[in-house]
């Protein structure tokens, strides 16, 4: 039985040096010191082996050649292919654009939701709250191949409608701009419910009290909508736009399924180059080092809708 | 003026529901379809009769008993280890002082801003030394890797009451009782969050075991599902649906028995794909 002094922070070296004179004390005292460490030792050995070292390793991976498990030191020619291939900027370019089209078309469907959500005295608002968030349920893959078969040209869903209201069929998944139209309505269609409840819970954050005068002084609700819930949601706002673009940036499932990639390589993403030299061609350099620009361009603009918040704040 | 202004809410909302859940009738209606049938358009949302033999031509060309056991199996495993190997180590950043805290810490906190896609490559070479490629633990230990639930049970802890601890303490109770019979059963919202979020992204996760399992025994159903559907195949969309259903079955009664938890511990993760 212990019987030391009481300590502000539970655990940890309990015993000073004086105490720790006699043996028994001097044990318990290595015992108590390990004991942090004992707790910390699952996850830091899958860390260290399955975290901290692979992005070393891939950082090494970066400046040379990995064949049959030797290396051999090439500079930065991973990087200069890299940039110098037009593939990726193609994947670049298709993924930014897709990006820059979803993530408002999204964050604004979301806010309308949310906020029609929030309505007071709005019956059923339980039940449509879990029926918009339902489509993050379904898994990655059944939901591109659904969609894929929505979008098919012949006998697709969607095609089918269109004719029936006398129009011609479209050539979804054959067409550069519309194949991505595809994917961005997918990804869409899976997220936005995801990201209403997100924001509804930062809508609760906001008073009542402020609605209440806002229309006493006689502002609408399209008023009120950019008066007071755009500004008060601001944080949760730039929260959902990071996870959507960080999301966006690592897109390799609907392309994988939806498009393939195609039609010549119009929907292939960044995440999918990578996929094709690491995993395909076994090109594990330049694959790391696609990756680390990856990690390069996340971080950037990361930081970047960070400082946006950040200076507002500060006004 | 105010009902008027409630029915277009409604209209919005309603409209919004409707085109959340068509994707999910309409699939489920396609598992009963044929293959002319699931293409035409008067056949939406009408059930046919092929349910059972769309079964059997999935389980003709996979053994899908086999493919939901990996599936429930891996995310299992997985969900369970998280929630231990997590909650111990959100503890002790959480509840003790020691040397090189910090350092771990920051470690952790710099590991998170990397995406997965950079260690894929480092980890696909480590499972091929280690002789794990194509076995169940190559999916499931590099996820125990993963940093944000350590933080997410920190979070938690730290809002533990010291006092509490410290009296058990004098009562004569080691560090390890007291977090197993004091602390955990305090935790169960959190932990409850953790594990709905780790068991939804792992039963959906694609592209690691994409990469690491080969035999058609082992695979999972994203796995299994992402196959028939490949260029040169004779695809039977229906059986495809099937078993599109039949993979959204265990997170689907998750999602109807636990709701609030569910929603909650999907948000907490706010971590995609």
């Amino acid at each position: 039985m212990w019987m030391g002094p009481p300590q502000p922070v539970c655990g940890g070296p309990f015993l000073d040096d004086r105490q720790s004179l006699t043996e028994v004390f001097m044990r318990r005292s290595i015992y108590h010191r390990s004991v942090p460490y004992l707790f910390l030792l699952p996850f830091i050995a899958f860390f260290f082996v399955f975290m901290a070292y692979p992005i070393v390793f891939s950082l090494m991976l970066c400046f040379g050649k990995y064949k049959s498990a030797s290396f051999t030191f090439t500079g930065i020619g991973n990087f200069s292919f890299v940039l110098s291939d037009p593939l990726f900027f193609k994947a670049l370019f298709n993924t930014f654009l897709m990006m820059v089209i979803q993530v408002p078309v999204q964050t604004a469907l979301a806010l309308i939701l949310a906020s029609l959500l929030n309505v007071k005295k709005l019956k059923g608002k339980g039940i449509m709250r879990m029926v918009v968030f339902m489509p993050v349920l379904l898994d990655a893959v059944s939901y591109s191949i659904v969609f894929g078969m929505f979008f098919n040209y012949e006998n697709g869903i969607v095609n089918n409608v269109i004719r029936l209201l006398g129009g011609d069929g479209l050539q979804w998944l054959n067409l550069g701009w519309l194949a991505k139209t595809v994917l961005i309505i997918a990804i869409t269609w899976r997220w936005t419910g995801y990201n209403t409840v997100i924001m509804l819970s930062g809508l609760q954050n906001i008073p009542e009290d402020l609605y209440e005068a806002a229309s006493i002084d006689g502002a609408g609700r399209i008023r009120q909508f950019f008066a007071i819930t755009v500004p008060g949601l601001k944080q949760v706002l730039i929260f959902a736009v990071i996870l959507s673009v960080n999301g966006m940036l690592q897109l390799f499932t609907e392309p994988y399924l939806l498009t393939g990639g195609g039609p010549v390589n119009e929907t292939l993403t960044i995440v999918q180059y990578l996929y094709k030299k690491g995993f395909k061609s076994f090109d594990f350099g330049v694959a790391s080092a696609g990756s680390y620009i990856l990690v390069l361009i996340i971080a950037a603009l990361t930081f970047l809708q960070i400082k946006v918040t950040k200076e507002d704040k500060g006004r | 003026m105010k009902t008027k202004r409630n029915g277009f809410a409604y209209g919005i909302l309603l409209v919004s529901c409707a085109v959340a859940l068509f994707p999910f009738l309409w699939s489920a209606f396609a598992a009963t379809h044929t293959n002319t049938q699931i293409y035409q358009i008067q056949w939406a949302l009408r059930p046919g009769t092929r349910l059972l033999s769309n079964l059997k031509d999935l389980t003709a060309s996979f053994p899908l008993g086999r493919n939901m056991f990996s599936s429930l199996f891996i995310a299992l495993v997985y969900t369970l280890g998280i929630l231990l190997i997590d909650s111990m180590a959100g503890f002790a950043f959480a509840k003790y002082e020691f040397k090189g805290k910090g350092f771990l810490f920051a470690l952790c906190l710099m590991a998170m801003f990397i995406p997965t896609q950079v260690t894929l490559i480092p980890l696909f070479i480590e499972m091929t030394a280690f002789h794990m490629i194509d076995t169940y633990w190559s999916v499931i230990l590099p996820g125990f890797a993963s940093i944000f639930g350590v933080f997410l049970m920190r979070q938690n802890f730290m809002a533990f009451p010291g006092e509490l601890m410290e009296s058990a303490r004098i009562d004569g109770a080691g560090d390890f009782r007291i977090f197993a019979r004091i602390v955990i059963p305090t935790m169960k919202p959190a932990l409850a969050s953790l594990g709905i979020l780790s068991f939804v992204n792992q039963w959906g996760n694609f592209m690691w075991p994409l990469i690491t399992l080969n035999t058609k025994e082992k695979y999972t159903m994203p796995l299994v599902l992402s196959l028939m559907v490949q260029p040169g195949y004779v695809t039977n969309y229906g059986s495809v649906m099937a078993g599109a259903m039949l993979a959204l079955l265990p997170v689907l009664v998750f999602f109807l028995l636990f709701q609030k938890n569910f929603i909650d511990g999907m948000l907490c993760g706010a971590v995609k794909g």
